[in-house]
């Protein structure tokens, strides 16, 4: 068995040897190849350049400019004024408090329970390919489309509720209570917990087998193997999850603008919310100051995660 | 010495799950598993399994909580709220009505489609090339603009619909579908993914195809395309699912609600003919689920490949 493993794996990495060196050659070679190349890469590049810098990069920039004048026809300096309004509205306030919540619930909550059910598939069960589409299911399913079932379970008089009436529990008004939050926590992991699966899945698939199997034959349990060996492996994919889960639980406002409309409940007030009712009367200065805001705080908190990263994984990458 | 107390051990502790304790746990697991898969897959039955319904089933079953607190409605409302698996009489005729009767939600249907094709289209046309270049391109300068390329893409929408917005005002396309169309096409989330999967195709296959005589854009045409033919396909059903389910745009972009996508509309409706409400819901789904279906095994293949930012 181990034999057969070992094989395939010295060709492989034969065949990393040598692309290396070709890598090198071609890096070496930097002038020919480029001119061998031509213009054509280049071309290629221009299209989705232009598109980037005209709808995202320029833009940009002006709003970093809008965000420290006091309004757009007296153009005067303001610098950091328009920052401080924004911290102190109280509107902006609880929509960022509110989506801070979520995230920092759901999102690890998303990591560890897709990768439990990762590990359940990478188990050798039966029907492994039904779960697994099972699961994914939900990612291909329309927000809009299902929303309707929701609205049924959550409901004040709702199926959940009515369940809940057996055991005893009061009725509780899941959408309009500071229970909402839950509700949409688990409306969350429902959709995006396949995705980030799949991407456990094939992170375990890659994991060397001779590591494991060598650590079995020294007597390694299955939590040290977990903890120790697996766990480090997949930190790359753990980091790549978590950030797609941030981005991702921002986009939980298409469930609560379906469930709830533009005026929810205090818990459920999202920072998208804030921003569609102040785009409805075009506060320039609020927009881009938040808008800013909420940029530094992503690359901040990305950031961070890939230097957390970077020093957890350190000795397995490469 | 040691080494083989240890493995006897070790064959002892595997030991130790017989069999029969591995087929019990394994058995766990899968119930488990089955659990689980029918909670993720339930809420998709029962909106499918609905819309089989009369409208006066669905007024029964549910019109405690779409009606509004209206005094003096007409049909007899009960508080309690059924959730049925299976309606009482199979019935097509909510599909009837939105397909025959009430063209608004079909024309809300062809805003979600002639937003979202050409989105994914020219999204993956010009993000194919760009891909390509980054994966042949070398040097200082492209990981700059990779860079930025990957900031854009990890900003939420709550950022970037404010440049999105200006860009539309100066342009004058604002509360037109170009001003969700644009932007649309350049989101860099593809050039991402099929770079990273460009970036695998081996140099020495462009090599070779040098030595043959093959210009650029023939090795860009007969070559690259050729090879990430599945992982174009699953980049397709990604961009689709995530603008078929597009709200946040339209909300900011469009002020006209004629323009609005199903997506969006579809809320709408609820509070008056909740009769409806769950067939079109299921038509909507029939896109993407029809895309599920056909491109399961290239979709995860794509999702498996978009592992790992720093690739």
């Amino acid at each position: 068995m181990k034999l057969k493993n070992k094989q395939p794996v010295k060709a492989d990495t034969k065949v990393r040897r040598t692309e290396k060196i070709k890598e090198k050659g071609r890096k070496g070679s930097f002038g020919r190849t480029l001119k061998s190349d031509g213009a054509f890469p280049y071309l290629c590049l221009l299209p989705s350049l232009i598109g980037v810098l005209i709808f995202f990069i320029i833009p940009f920039c002006v709003i970093i400019y809008y965000s420290m004048v006091d309004n757009p026809i007296n153009k005067e300096f303001v610098f950091l004024q328009n920052y401080i309004n924004i911290i102190k509205n109280t509107a902006f306030r609880r929509a960022a408090l509110n989506t801070l919540t979520f995230s920092l619930s759901s999102v690890p909550l998303a990591v560890v329970l897709s990768l439990l059910l990762a590990m359940l598939l990478d188990c050798k069960i039966p029907f492994v390919s039904q779960f697994r589409t099972s699961f994914l299911c939900p990612m291909m399913v329309p927000v809009a489309s299902v929303v309707l079932i929701w609205q049924v379970i959550f409901h004040y008089n709702g199926v959940l509720n009515d369940f809940l009436a057996n055991f005893g529990v009061d009725k509780i008004d899941w959408l309009k209570s500071t229970k909402g939050q839950v509700v949409i926590v688990v409306l969350f992991l429902w959709k995006n917990l396949g995705y980030n699966m799949i991407l456990f899945l094939s992170a375990l698939n890659n994991i060397p087998k001779d590591t494991i199997e060598v650590a079995t034959l020294e007597g390694a349990g299955a939590f040290y193997k977990f903890f120790r060996i697996k766990l480090r492996y997949l930190s790359p994919t753990i980091l790549f999850v978590t950030v797609l889960s941030l981005i991702n639980s921002f986009k939980v406002f298409r469930e609560v603008y379906l469930l709830t409309g533009d005026y929810p409940y205090d818990s459920l007030y999202m920072l998208q919310h804030f921003m569609n009712n102040t785009f409805r009367n075009i506060d320039y200065q609020k927009l881009s100051s938040a808008a800013i805001l909420m940029a530094i705080v992503m690359v901040a908190i990305i950031g961070a995660l890939f230097i957390a990263e970077n020093k957890f994984g350190e000795d397995v990458e490469g | 010495m040691i080494k083989s107390k240890t493995a006897v051990s070790a064959k002892k502790r595997r030991g130790s799950l017989s069999k029969k304790g591995q087929k019990i746990l394994m058995g766990v697991l899968t119930v488990f598993a089955a659990a689980a898969a029918l909670i993720f897959l339930l809420p998709t039955i029962l909106t499918m399994a609905n819309s089989f319904m009369s409208a006066s089933e669905i007024n029964a079953n549910y019109g405690a909580i779409f009606a509004k607190t209206e005094e003096g409605g007409k049909t007899f409302i009960s508080e309690k709220i059924n959730l049925k698996f299976i309606p009482d009489m199979v019935s097509f005729s909510q599909y009837y009505t939105v397909l025959f009767k009430s063209p608004d939600y079909l024309f809300k249907f062809w805003n979600s489609v002639i937003l979202v094709v050409p989105i994914v289209i020219f999204q993956l046309a010009v993000a194919s090339l760009a891909a390509y270049a980054f994966a042949r391109l070398k040097g200082r300068l492209k990981e700059i603009i990779f860079f930025v390329y990957v900031v854009v893409m990890l900003m939420p929408y709550q950022v970037t619909l404010v440049p999105n917005y200006l860009v539309s005002d100066w342009l004058g396309i604002l509360n037109t579908r170009w001003a969700i169309i644009l932007p649309g096409i350049f989101t860099p989330f593809a050039v991402f993914l099929l770079s990273k999967i460009m970036r695998r195709i081996p140099f020495s296959l462009i090599e070779a195809a040098k030595l043959d005589g093959a210009g650029e854009l023939q090795i860009f045409i007969h070559i690259c395309m050729p090879l990430c033919k599945s992982a174009l396909f699953s980049v397709a059903i990604l961009v689709f699912i995530d603008y078929w389910n597009m709200v946040e745009q339209p909300l900011i972009l469009l002020s006209d609600t004629s323009l609005y996508p199903l997506s969006v509309f579809l809320s709408q409706i609820n509070t008056g003919e909740i009769g409806l409400a769950f067939a079109v819901a299921t038509i909507y789904m029939i896109p993407t689920l029809l895309m599920f279906l056909y491109g399961e095994d290239y979709l995860v293949e794509g999702i498996a490949y978009s592992g790992g930012i720093k690739g």
